[in-house]
């Protein structure tokens, strides 16, 4: 008997040793299961079509949709393309921006936090309470106002993993506890004017005068792009990995170009023009700094590893409380210095500031640039594609003279579409066994 | 196999309040050998697996690594000796890609920053060591058959380099293809020298890939059988506490005539 059963065991593992055997002299062919590249430009189009049928259609449907946004404004109204509009539009989508990218951190945990709108009114007060009606040191103030938001983002997180309440309930109350904290700070005065010349004055309202500064970034930004791609695939080659092709870099390279240096000339050259916005500045700065922690840091490797699975993060030796901690608390700062940009564009901090649609708008734009609700995938530029697309349809509607709560329709109706792409392409990547 | 078992378990017991989940087990596993721990539900495997890989503490016996007495207390005392743990449920994340799974937790830097290059390259050379197949080692998880989970877990055990690599139940659940070829792995692991305890409901595959059998029953051993030359029955006979089951006694109603032919 026992021969008996040895025997087909013996057999089945025999027919699969010899397939596999036979694969093994020729690793790098055959199997029409294996996602290998093809080498060269064709090898990157069929990789991308594959991919979008897929259903992982990253940035495209936003690219796409900003792309109709510009064309039908245009058209409508000539001067939305102008130097002064694209200016207005980098500078209010840089504060809700950086707010934006604070939501990124929590979606990617699979979390949401409502308070950030609470956060930034709490910030802009308390800036303003210290630094103008009680005459601390600007600078101070800012700082404090910063270190505010981190500490409230940190009692949510404190909250939320060590207590176990849902980061939906933490953060409604937050939103409802801090605004209330906001009033109380600007009871006497209920509004308070930024001084000219202040920090928080010059956050929106400092242009570089010298074209010589939007070109230069331009530059810098392309130089360092095109010098990554470049060494990564250098060393990518000596690894015998797959590399990107030298069409691709250049490819990449050409649209990264073009974008920067045009925005740059609309910034500088037309009449009217004031220079490239300090504003903007600032967030590609913290654009650039997030999207740097999170693709090459182990901390963000942690952050997507939590927001996937908690479990196995936690086996893996990642603490995970200090993640979730760390994360709201990164939301509460960048919301406390977004709240200071708004409060630089309003001309000072009010009763409600953060209040209304700016907490709607900032985690619409995380969801419209692509990031997803449902944890563990997303990209920090996603903050900055999704707020051009909620700037630039309140641009339009304002140059159109809409009232605001067709903007609101609108916005909401883009939301809407945002997410259902989001969902159909989930679905879409389950049919192609991708969840 | 050499003469020094790399883990042995000397008379563990272990309780949990008023029951007596293990009393006075035994173990020995030496390098390059596939010990299957069989038993039934509630036989002790999972107690002892998880006494072995910290995350119990033993009451009483001794843990010997490499002929040392050792304690195992937390889970990073089992890392630290060389002990890989690859539980049922995998633990993979989903949305990261292969090689960010094989190294979370133990990620390549280079001045504080990923080294991808290196992670996906040392990544790569270990798959094809084990000659895993997989589409790309670039797609998520979440892409990949129930299978390529399953020898990308086992793979992620061997990150560390360890001596001792626990499976448990690395089959239930796979089709006949992908079970094949995790059984293929388990090869794989003894050609390398390492230690490997495989806890199994499926005889077919305990039969195919084991060395010995160490059988548990009501946490106490019930025998430690070499697969060549021990039967099914023996084994199913042990595991249920008697050769008088109802096991044997349906075999031996529909069967038997060929049952006394192979005896």
């Amino acid at each position: 008997m026992s021969d008996l059963t040895k025997q087909p065991a013996g057999e089945e593992q025999a027919t699969t040793e010899a397939p596999a055997a036979a694969d093994t002299p020729q690793p790098a062919a055959v199997d029409p299961r294996l996602l290998v590249r093809e080498q060269g430009f064709t090898g990157y189009l069929n990789d991308f079509k594959r991919r979008v049928r897929g259903g992982e259609l990253g940035s495209l449907p936003v690219i796409i949709g900003l792309i109709v946004i510009a064309i039908v404004f245009q058209l409508k109204n000539s001067s939305f393309l102008s130097a002064d509009s694209i200016a207005n539009i980098g500078v209010y989508t840089s504060g809700l921006g950086i707010m934006a990218v604070g939501i990124v951190f929590v979606l990617l945990l699979g979390e949401i936090d409502l308070s950030v709108g609470s956060v930034a009114g709490v910030g802009a007060a308390v800036w303003a309470v210290l630094s103008v009606t009680n005459g601390v040191n600007d600078w101070l103030a800012v700082l404090i106002a910063i270190v505010a938001g981190i500490a409230i983002g940190t009692l949510h997180g404190f909250f939320f993993a060590k207590i176990g309440v849902p980061a939906f309930v933490v953060t409604l109350a937050g939103f409802l506890g801090w605004s209330g904290l906001q009033i109380w700070m600007m009871g006497n005065e209920g509004s308070i004017n930024t001084p000219s010349g202040s920090v928080v004055e010059s956050l929106t309202g400092y242009y570089f005068e010298d074209k010589a500064a939007g070109y230069g970034l331009a530059l810098v930004a392309v130089l360092a792009y095109a010098g990554s791609l470049l060494l990564d695939s250098k060393r990518r080659k000596a690894a015998a990995l797959p590399s990107r092709p030298l069409s691709e870099i250049l490819l990449r390279t050409g649209v990264v170009a073009l974008i920067a240096f045009v925005v740059a000339y609309v910034l500088n050259e037309p009449a009217g023009a004031r220079g490239l916005p300090l504003a903007l500045v600032l967030f590609l700065a913290v654009l650039v700094i997030a999207d740097f922690v999170v693709r090459r840091t182990t901390y963000g490797r942690q952050i997507f590893a939590v927001g996937g699975n908690a479990e196995a993060a936690r086996r893996a030796g990642i603490n995970v409380h200090k993640i979730r901690i760390s994360v709201f608390a990164i939301s509460g700062m960048l919301a406390a210095f977004g709240g200071l940009f708004i409060a630089s564009l309003s001309g000072g901090a009010t009763k409600n500031l953060g209040s209304g649609n700016t907490l709607m708008n900032v985690i619409a734009a995380a969801v419209i640039g692509g990031t997803s609700l449902f944890g563990g995938r997303g990209k920090i530029w996603s903050a900055l594609l999704g707020m051009l697309v909620i700037q630039s349809i309140q641009q339009g509607l304002n140059l159109l003279g809409m009232a605001s709560e067709i903007q609101y329709m609108i916005t909401g109706a883009v939301l809407l579409a945002a997410v259902v792409i989001d969902s159909v392409s989930r679905r879409t990547q389950k049919t192609a066994g991708r969840t | 196999m050499s003469a020094t078992p790399v883990l042995a378990l000397r008379g563990i017991s272990k309780r949990f309040g008023a029951v007596q989940a293990l009393t006075d087990v035994t173990l020995e596993i030496h390098p390059g050998e596939v010990v299957a721990l069989v038993g039934d539900n509630g036989a002790g495997k999972s107690t002892l697996v998880k006494t072995i890989s910290g995350v119990h503490p033993v009451d009483d016996g001794a843990i010997e690594w490499e002929g040392r007495t050792v304690g195992i207390n937390k889970p990073h005392d089992a890392q630290e000796l060389g002990v890989a743990t690859v539980y049922q449920d995998l633990a993979l994340c989903d949305n990261l890609d292969v090689v960010a799974n094989l190294y979370l937790g133990s990620e390549i830097r280079t001045a504080g920053v990923l080294d991808e290059i290196a992670m996906e390259k040392r990544a790569k050379e270990l798959l094809d060591t084990l000659s895993i197949r997989i589409p790309s080692v670039r797609i998520p998880v979440a892409a990949l058959s129930g299978g390529q989970r399953q020898v990308v877990a086992i793979a992620r055990a061997l990150i560390g380099d360890p001596k001792v690599v626990i499976l448990d139940e690395p089959t239930a659940a796979l089709g006949v293809e992908q079970t094949a070829q995790v059984l293929d792995l388990v090869e794989r692991l003894r050609e390398r020298g390492l230690g490997v305890i495989l806890i199994s409901h499926n005889m077919a595959d305990v039969q195919a890939v084991a060395d010995r059998v160490a059988v548990l029953r009501l946490g106490r051993n019930n025998g430690v059988f070499d697969v060549e030359g021990t039967s099914h029955e023996e084994i199913i006979a042990a595991i249920t506490g008697a050769s008088d089951n109802a096991v044997t006694r349906r075999k031996a109603r529909t069967n038997q005539v060929k049952k006394e032919a192979g005896a």
